[in-house]
C-alpha cells in the first residue's frame, strides 16, 4: 500500500517529462500540420548543449544551459523550416519523410561530432538528494523537472494570451486564411512558432540529462511518447497537452506497478487507441469556423 | 500544377542516380580484390544506429590488431587487408553484408557482431557458405556453431562467477532486472536455476523494453523488495537511466550492490561515474588487468585514440584477430576447414592472460574477474577465478543446470 502511494508522485513526474517533450510539438504539429520527426533530435541538441557548456564552463553552466539550449534548438528548427519544411506545406506525408530523413542525418552528425558513446553530464550538486514522502523518495531532480514543466506551460500561456505575437499565433492556428486576410503575416508567424516549438524541445533536452542518457539516439526514445501526448491531447491545445501528459504519466506509473514495463507500454498504447475511437480529435478540439 | 509535377519527377529521377552511385562505389572496391599479395578479412560492426555506441570501439581494436599482425610480417607472407562494412544496428543488414563479404570480397574470415540478434542473423549465412565468423562479445550461451569462434565469455565464464561472488559476499535475496530480449531472459533462467540450488531467493524479475528510459517505478519496486543485491542484465542506454534514477532514489552500492554484465569502462563514462561508483561488474578483462600484453595493448590503443579506455569486448575483438592469425599460420592456408582444425588448442598470451581455443565448442578458455567501479571511472579487480575457465556454453558440467538446455 505504501509503495502504491509512492506511485502518485512518480506518475506526476513521468507526466512532467512527457509534457516537456511534447509541448513544442503541440505547436508545430497543431498550428502548421507539420509532423516533425526531427523534434527528438532538437531534444538531443538541447542535451548536448548542456554537455558542451559543462565542458567549457564547469558545473555552474547549468544556469545558462536552459536559455542557450532554447536558442540553439530554436535556431535549428527555424533553419529547418526556412530551408526545407516551408516547401512542403500541405503535404503531411512528404514532410514526415523529410523530417525523418533530417532526424537520421542529425543523429549521425552527432555521432561524428561527439562520438557514438554516451557522454556524461553531471547534475549540479543542489539537485542531489530528495524529499521523503511516505515511504518513498521524490528526488530533487524530478521536482526540478516538474517545476520546469509548470514554468514552460505558464510562459506559453502568457505568451499566447498576453502578447500581440502570441495572439497572432492563435489566430493563424484557428483560421489561417482569415488571419492572412486580416493582415497577419502568416509566414512570419510560422517561423516564430517553429522557433519556439523547437526551442522548447531544447529545454526538454537539458532537463532530460538529469534522468536519462545523453547520446546520439536519445531523440528516438522520446519522439513516440511526444506524439502520443499531442494526439491524445488534441492538436495545438495547451490544456489538452497538460491533461494528456498527466493522464498518460499516471496510467504508465500504475500500469507498470501492477504489471511490468513492457506490458505497461501495451496498456498505454491500447488505452490511447480506444480513446481515439471515441474522440478522434483528441481531448480538446479547436473550435473554428474554417472550412478546412 | 505544372511546377509541382516537374519537381515530383525531378525527385524521382534523383533516386536511381543515388542508387547507381552506391553500386559504383562497391564495384570499385570489388575490383581491387584481384590483388594476390594480400589476404582479405572482413570487419562487420554497426558504425551507425543505436549499437554504434558499443561496436565502433570494437571495430577500432580489431583494426589495430590487424595492423599489428601486418607489422609482424603478416600471415603466410602476405599482408592482411581489411574490408569494413557497416551493420547499421539492423539485423537483416548484418546477414546481407556478411553474404557480401563472403561472396563478393571473398574474405578469409569475418570479425563482427555484438547483439545476439545480429549473431543469430549471420549464423545461417556463415553455415551455408562454410565461412568463418569470429564473434567477440559475451553472450547467453546455448549455442555452438561449427562456423563461429566465440572469443567473448559464455555464461559459465561470466554470469556463474558473478553469482559465485555474490554468494561469497553473503547475498541471499536477489532482484533481477533486465532488458526484454533473448540475452537477459536466458541469463535469468540460468540465475534462477543457480539460486534454487544455492539457497538464494529471487525476490523479483523485471524486464523493460530496449531503449526504455523511465525507471522510477522499477526502482520503487526494487527498493520496496529490499534485496541484498540486484543482478542487472539491462543493455545499452537503459543502463544510464537506471543508474541515474537509482542514485537519485538514494540507493548506494554499499546497501544494495548492483551486479552488471553489460557495463564496461566505455559505458561507465556515459552513465556518469558518480552514479555507478562502488557497484560490481563481471567480465574477463579490465583496463587495469595486470599483464605485459595488456600494458602494450592499452598503450597502443591510447596512442591511436587519445583519452580512450579499453574494455572487455574490445579486448575480445583484438584477441579474435590474433587467434585467427595464429591459426592461419599453423594451418599454412586460409582454407576454412584447415583453419578450424588448426585453431583447436592454440594458446596465446593476450591482455587478459592466457587464452586457449577449445577445439570442441570453438569458445575460448577465459579467466573470470569481478571488478568494482572506481571514482576515476576505471574498474578494479576484487575477485578472480585465478585460472582460465573451460568454456561450457550448455552448462553440461553444472548439475543444477540440467533442466535448462
Amino acid at each position: 500500500m505504501e509503495s502504491l502511494l509512492n506511485q502518485l508522485p512518480i506518475g506526476l513526474s513521468i507526466g512532467a517529462v512527457l509534457l516537456l517533450i511534447a509541448l513544442g510539438l503541440t505547436f508545430t504539429f497543431g498550428q502548421m500540420g507539420v509532423i516533425n520527426m526531427a523534434h527528438g533530435e532538437f531534444i538531443m541538441a538541447g542535451a548536448y548543449t548542456a554537455y558542451m557548456l559543462q565542458d567549457w564552463a564547469g558545473a555552474q553552466a547549468a544556469a545558462v544551459a536552459l536559455p542557450v539550449a532554447f536558442a540553439l534548438a530554436g535556431t535549428m528548427g527555424w533553419v529547418l523550416e526556412r530551408t526545407a519544411i516551408r516547401h512542403f506545406y500541405g503535404r503531411p506525408l512528404d514532410t514526415l519523410l523529410l523530417t525523418w530523413g533530417v532526424s537520421l542525418v542529425l543523429q549521425q552528425a552527432a555521432r561524428d561530432l561527439f562520438g557514438a558513446p554516451n557522454v556524461q553530464v553531471v547534475a549540479p550538486s543542489w539537485l542531489n538528494g530528495g524529499v521523503t514522502i511516505g515511504g518513498g523518495t521524490l528526488p530533487y531532480n524530478r521536482l526540478f523537472i516538474m517545476a520546469l514543466a509548470i514554468a514552460c506551460v505558464a510562459g506559453i500561456w502568457a505568451y499566447q494570451n498576453r502578447s500581440a505575437q502570441g495572439r497572432r499565433m492563435r489566430a493563424v492556428m484557428q483560421n489561417r486564411e482569415l488571419a492572412a486576410c486580416s493582415g497577419v503575416a502568416t509566414a512570419r508567424v510560422d517561423q516564430l512558432t517553429f522557433f519556439i516549438g523547437s526551442g522548447l524541445a531544447g529545454v526538454a533536452g537539458v532537463a532530460l540529462t538529469l534522468i536519462g542518457p545523453v547520446g546520439p539516439s536519445i531523440g528516438t526514445y522520446y519522439i513516440v511518447d511526444a506524439f502520443l501526448v499531442v494526439v491524445a491531447g488534441g492538436l495545438g491545445q495547451l490544456r489538452g497537452a497538460v491533461i494528456a501528459a498527466l493522464a498518460l504519466g499516471m496510467l504508465n506509473s500504475f500500469a507498470e506497478f501492477w504489471t511490468n514495463a513492457s506490458l505497461a507500454k501495451v496498456i498505454v498504447f491500447a488505452a490511447i487507441i480506444v480513446f481515439l475511437q471515441f474522440r478522434p480529435q483528441g481531448m480538446f478540439v479547436l473550435r473554428s469556423r474554417a472550412l478546412t | 500544377m505544372r511546377k509541382r509535377s516537374l519537381r515530383y519527377w525531378a525527385s524521382l529521377a534523383v533516386l536511381p542516380a543515388v542508387l547507381l552511385t552506391g553500386c559504383g562505389d562497391s564495384g570499385d572496391s570489388g575490383a581491387a580484390a584481384g590483388d594476390g599479395n594480400t589476404i582479405k578479412v572482413g570487419i562487420l560492426h554497426s558504425l551507425s544506429g543505436t549499437m554504434a555506441i558499443s561496436e565502433v570501439t570494437v571495430a577500432n581494436a580489431e583494426k589495430m590488431a590487424v595492423e599489428e599482425v601486418n607489422a609482424a610480417g603478416g600471415v603466410l607472407g602476405k599482408k592482411v587487408e581489411i574490408v569494413q562494412e557497416d551493420g547499421a544496428s539492423d539485423w537483416p543488414t548484418f546477414a546481407q553484408k556478411a553474404q557480401k563479404l563472403i561472396k563478393k570480397d571473398k574474405v578469409a574470415a569475418v570479425f563482427g557482431g555484438w547483439t545476439s540478434a545480429s549473431r543469430k542473423a549471420m549464423l545461417p549465412v556463415f553455415e551455408r557458405n562454410r565461412a568463418l565468423l569470429w564473434y567477440p562479445v559475451q553472450y547467453e550461451g546455448l549455442e555452438s556453431s561449427p562456423y563461429i569462434f566465440y572469443t567473448g565469455a559464455t555464461t559459465n565464464q561470466q554470469i556463474v562467477p558473478g553469482l559465485d561472488y555474490l554468494k561469497e559476499k553473503g547475498a541471499k535475496r536477489i532482484f533481477l532486472v533486465g532488458s526484454d530480449y533473448v540475452f537477459p531472459r536466458t541469463a535469468n533462467k540460468i540465475i534462477k536455476a543457480y539460486a534454487a540450488a544455492n539457497g538464494m531467493q529471487i525476490l523479483g524479475e523485471e524486464y523493460t523494453p530496449l531503449g526504455h528510459t523511465e525507471y522510477s517505478t522499477l526502482v520503487n519496486k526494487v527498493v520496496a523488495a529490499k534485496p541484498d543485491a540486484v543482478f542487472n542484465t539491462l543493455n545499452g542506454d537503459s543502463n544510464v537511466s537506471f543508474f541515474k534514477q537509482l542514485k537519485s532514489a538514494g540507493v548506494t552500492a554499499d546497501e544494495m550492490p548492483v551486479m552488471s554484465v553489460s557495463i564496461a569502462e566505455e559505458e561507465v563514462k556515459g552513465i556518469g561515474v558518480a552514479n555507478i561508483v562502488g557497484h560490481p561488474v563481471a567480465w574477463n578483462y579490465y583496463q587495469t588487468t595486470e599483464s605485459a600484453a595488456n600494458d602494450e595493448f592499452v598503450r597502443a590503443f591510447q596512442a591511436r585514440h587519445r583519452g580512450a579506455v579499453t574494455s572487455d569486448p574490445m579486448e575480445a575483438g583484438y584477441n579474435a584477430v590474433h587467434l585467427w592469425a595464429a591459426a592461419v599460420k599453423k594451418a599454412g592456408t586460409t582454407d576454412v576447414e584447415a583453419v578450424k582444425k588448426a585453431a583447436a588448442g592454440i594458446s596465446l598470451d593476450l591482455p587478459e592472460g592466457k587464452v586457449t581455443v577449445d577445439g570442441g565448442n570453438q569458445h575460448v578458455y577465459k579467466t573470470a574477474r569481478i571488478g568494482v567501479i572506481q571514482p576515476d571511472g576505471l574498474i578494479k579487480e576484487v575477485w578472480s577465478s585465478d585460472e582460465p575457465i573451460k568454456p561450457d556454453p550448455y552448462l553440461k558440467t553444472y548439475p543444477w543446470a540440467s533442466g535448462l538446455s
